[in-house]
């Protein structure tokens, strides 16, 4: 039986064909499997000369393995990823701390420049404007990282 | 029960509650499954470790969510292979990946003797041709080829730990497989 006798050129026949030849290039045949392979390969020449293609191409990859890395690799593996948690926590924490600190000083610097009455109008609004800027432009960055979170359904697609 | 000889289950229990010994634990049994899953998609030792270390971080901080009936290495190979594809989907990444490809495959041992150089040094520019055919194939089949003629998986477990159809693994294969061969034309 050639792929043309199994309805060869269908897309069903190519499904068949692809399965039977990455099984036995992978020696995952079964016994009617092979009898059926062996049927194709004698009957069409062209997937005769893709068989022996990808035949080398796995004799290739067979003599091949990926490469060792040095050997304290896995050593300091364990360590790494433990030192690198807690600075990820260290990190939160510093970012944390400084957002509380920078919005205090802020807040202060504002209070001291609307209640110094030597510093013109302009500068005093200009001042209130800088500080209510920043915290809506913090304010929406947030809420934005939220909703996304709670509500991208592409969120864990890979991209 | 000691970590050592603990089952996965019971050390995910353990690293829930907050040991991270157990954790530790886990890592060692997985990290060089992981570090290699992450070698043959990025090419490159340093962005190997790099990401494969990150892949457990993040595992470590999502701990709460593992199942522990299931298997743990095909949870963590889905946060790796995305952190993977994130890092090759950079275009100039990417070119530095491609541009490092050669140094992430080794042959396998032919035994003892002498090697001759010239047949030596034909095998090492093969090996390099391949490396960088499979590093320049879209990362959907280059996965597929490194977990099947690298990491020795069979298209069951390559199905399991990717959580793709096992028809989409043997027709990506057949796919990825074809593409080396075009690419590898009369050399091989």
């Amino acid at each position: 039986m050639s792929r043309e006798g199994n309805g060869g050129g269908t897309a069903a026949s190519e499904e068949r064909w692809t399965r039977l030849l990455m099984s036995a290039l992978d020696g995952e045949l079964s016994e009617t499997e092979r009898e059926a392979f062996e049927d194709v390969l004698e009957h069409d020449s062209e997937l005769r000369a893709e068989w022996a293609r990808l035949r080398r191409v796995k004799e290739v990859t067979d003599s091949m393995k990926l490469r060792e890395p040095p050997e304290e690799v896995w050593g300091s593996y364990w360590s790494g990823v433990y030192r690198r948690t807690e600075r990820g926590i260290a990190w939160i924490l510093v970012s944390v701390g400084a957002i509380v600190l920078i919005s205090w000083g802020l807040v202060h610097w504002v209070q001291d420049v609307l209640a110094d009455t030597s510093v013109p109008g302009l500068i005093r609004w200009a001042s209130v404007g800088l500080v209510v800027g920043l915290v809506i432009l913090f304010v929406s960055v947030v809420r934005e990282k939220l909703h996304i979170r709670k509500s991208d359904p592409y969120k864990d697609v890979i991209r | 029960m000691s970590h050592a000889e603990a089952t996965d289950a019971t050390l995910i229990r353990r690293a829930q509650g907050g040991d991270r010994a157990a954790f530790g634990e886990l890592v060692s049994r997985y990290m060089r499954r992981a570090y290699f899953g992450a070698l043959g998609l990025l090419g490159s030792h340093d962005d190997a470790l790099d990401v494969s270390q990150e892949a457990f971080i993040r595992a470590f901080r999502a701990r709460r969510s593992i199942d522990p009936e299931r298997p743990f290495f095909p949870w963590l190979y889905q946060i790796l292979r995305r952190l993977c594809f994130n890092v090759g989907r950079d275009r100039g990444t990417r070119r530095r990946l491609l541009e490092q490809a050669s140094p992430w495959l080794a042959s396998v041992a032919s035994g003892a003797g002498a090697v001759d150089p010239s047949r030596a040094a034909e095998q090492s520019e093969l090996r390099d041709r391949v490396a960088a055919a499979i590093q320049g194939l879209p990362a959907g089949q280059r996965e597929i080829i490194v977990l099947r003629e690298f990491d020795g998986l069979s298209y069951g477990e390559i199905a399991e730990v990717t959580g793709i159809p096992l028809g989409t693994v043997m027709s990506r294969l057949h796919t990825a497989r074809r593409s080396l061969a075009a690419k590898l034309g009369d050399e091989i």
